[in-house]
């Protein structure tokens, strides 16, 4: 899973499977329900006047949010297994090259020309280091706690005994208790939505000024070189 | 054995009608979820079997255990409870005192060894070898293994004995622990609550004496018939959680409406406890209809769990507490504001490469040492 450039001359890379892009998408989708849902369960919006039975606000807006998280559990399944079948950079999300030196290496290139002191980024096919890092680490790692913390506050109105409660159950006396959960769920809110921040201003950034395609890859799936220089 | 009086001789001794012990097995039947046709092998039970001796401790707490417990609101179950406890130990209410009390701990040991329940209220503080907390001379914790070592299963009154309480709450200078740190041999029951529900306690053990089997418990050790929901799921406000009508300041409209007080910090929806169903002093009321949020005394550590009015508890950080939504737009801001310089400072430098425009020229002018310049864009 070489994220440097290999130094035959190419110009263009199918890197994003359509599968794959389709994920991409709804993910990003069901991320930005569930952010705005979850912020508005845990500070709900004002008072509704009127008959108690007119309404169901909360209701709709904790619909909106378990709809949204299922759809993003059932994608991150889909997503795992589309890293067993589809291409050596649908792998990336779920696999960190941890040990290998170069890594490291290309990574501190990479803060280095975030931080202006390299005049010119490396070529990637797939995620620079510096994104493959941020990817593996927010949307593996923290999709999982999400996942796993979001399940688990759902056993409690699925109950004891279901399939929720089963298999996420544990995580409650795990954390401490059902209020520790709900907050390190709650902060999961800001963690991602800061992610989201700092991924669309990096992949408007690089799609300018770096040596590839970023956002036009994530439509078509193709990643357009800008120069033959290795 | 000795023959043991049942729960129903002493009953009777005690001046209750047959009426009214009919009327107490129907009630704690329904009361554990049991089907009607229970209530009839519940008054088999009563009747028959020998009366289950019972320990009552007292460890570090506060006694509101014992007060709720007094207070069962139908009358027979204190009858009953009291009864059956007075007779043997529990050392707030019992006649005897001094030497003549602990005998009864040593005989009760002996007599009915392995057949015994011991409750616990209260804890024992572990730090300067227990001193805490002496009883009889000694630490509370010796009291409790001996005790312990004997007994068919302990009872863990309230959340003293069942997480810690505010003996155990932050910093714990005694390092008062609750009952399962300390006793792993035997089964543990957990009725948490500060104090428990008195239905919920007299319940427990008429359970644990018709089945002969201490009731289902749930991953925390909690019997399940009372703690298998929480307060927001039977409450009788939770339409208006659902239909997003919430008290907003403690004496606005939605208050008098009798609205969700869940932007009051009400810990309902994250507290495993009976109070919406049972209720509170023969079902008269619990904090919510009497108007005030759920503090959540029958969780783990409920005292550090910030204050009784958030729902959601704040954050520690270096000893300053951080509300997560506070933090959270402080930290999107600060992020969005070095997005934004980052951004400028990026079109800048770009601005500044001489014929460096579409990148399809490889930069010249590598090394030529603009970075330094730029750094000072690089974070706000």
């Amino acid at each position: 899973m070489s994220t440097a450039v290999p130094t035959v001359k190419r110009t263009a890379v199918y890197v994003y499977e359509a599968p794959l892009r389709a994920w991409h998408w709804i993910n990003a989708l069901s991320i930005t329900i569930l952010a705005i849902t979850g912020y508005l369960i845990a500070n709900p919006l004002p008072t509704l006047s009127g008959a108690t039975s007119d309404h169901y606000l909360m209701g709709y807006i904790r619909f909106a949010h378990f709809a949204a998280a299922y759809v993003f559990a059932v994608g991150f399944i889909f997503r795992l297994y589309w890293a067993m079948v589809g291409n050596r950079w649908s792998r990336q999300l779920f696999a960190l090259p941890f040990w290998r030196r170069r890594f490291w290496i290309e990574l501190w290139h990479e803060v280095r020309w975030y931080a202006f002191l390299e005049p010119e980024p490396r070529k990637c096919i797939g995620h620079n280091p510096l994104a493959h890092l941020f990817m593996v680490v927010i949307i593996t790692v923290g999709g999982i706690v999400m996942m796993f913390t979001g399940f688990a506050l759902y056993s409690e109105q699925a109950g004891l005994g279901s399939w929720q409660d089963r298999w996420f159950g544990w995580v409650i006396p795990f954390v401490g208790q059902s209020q520790d959960v709900r907050m390190w769920h709650h902060w999961g809110i800001w963690v991602i939505s800061i992610f989201v921040m700092l991924h669309v201003y990096t992949a408007i950034r690089e799609d300018i000024l770096s040596r590839q395609s970023l956002i036009s890859t994530m439509v078509s799936g193709w990643r357009m070189f800008k120069d033959d220089r290795p | 054995m000795p023959t043991t009086e049942t729960f129903y001789e002493v009953m009777r001794r005690q001046g209750i009608t047959r009426r009214s012990f009919l009327k107490f097995c129907s009630l704690t039947a329904t009361a554990l979820g049991l089907r009607p046709a229970y209530a009839a092998q519940l008054v088999q039970a009563m009747e028959t079997k020998p009366r289950i001796p019972v320990l009552w401790l007292h460890g570090l707490e506060c006694t509101c255990c014992s007060e709720s417990f007094i207070r069962s609101a139908h009358p027979l179950v204190k009858d009953v409870m009291l009864s059956m406890i007075s007779l043997d130990y529990d050392d707030t209410i019992m006649a005897a005192s001094g030497h003549q009390a602990e005998a009864i701990v040593a005989e009760i040991r002996q007599k009915y060894k392995g057949n015994y329940i011991l409750a616990v209220e209260g804890n024992p503080p572990l730090n300067q070898d227990g001193m805490s907390c002496i009883i009889a001379g000694r630490p509370f914790l010796e009291q409790l293994k001996e005790a312990a070592a004997d007994c068919k299963a302990i009872i863990s009154w309230g959340s003293c004995a069942s997480w810690g309480c505010v003996q155990a709450a932050h910093p714990n200078p005694t390092q008062a622990v609750p009952v399962h740190h300390v006793i792993h041999d035997k089964p543990i029951i957990k009725v948490p609550g500060c104090p428990p529900i008195a239905e919920v306690m007299t319940a427990v053990v008429t359970f644990m004496l018709t089945f002969d089997r201490i009731p289902e418990l749930d991953r925390q050790g909690r019997p399940k018939m009372f703690y298998g929901q929480r307060i927001h799921d039977k409450c009788y406000r939770r339409g208006h959680f659902d239909a997003g009508q919430f008290v907003e300041s403690w004496d606005d409209e939605g208050a008098r409406r009798g609205y969700c007080l869940y932007k009051m910090g009400c810990k309902g929806p994250t507290t495993y406890n009976a109070c919406s169903n049972t209720r509170w002093n023969n079902g008269v009321s619990f904090p919510i209809q009497s108007g005030h949020g759920c503090i959540g005394c029958s969780e783990d550590g409920f005292w550090d769990k910030g204050s009784f009015y958030d729902h959601v508890t704040d954050t520690r950080v270096f000893g300053v507490e951080l509300n997560a939504d506070r933090m959270g737009f402080a930290a999107a801001g600060t992020v969005g504001a070095a997005v934004v310089a980052h951004a400028a400072a990026s079109a800048i430098k770009r601005a500044r490469k001489p014929g460096q425009f579409g990148d399809q020229e490889p930069d010249k002018t590598k090394g030529q040492g603009t970075a330094g310049n730029d750094q000072t864009g690089e974070r706000s």
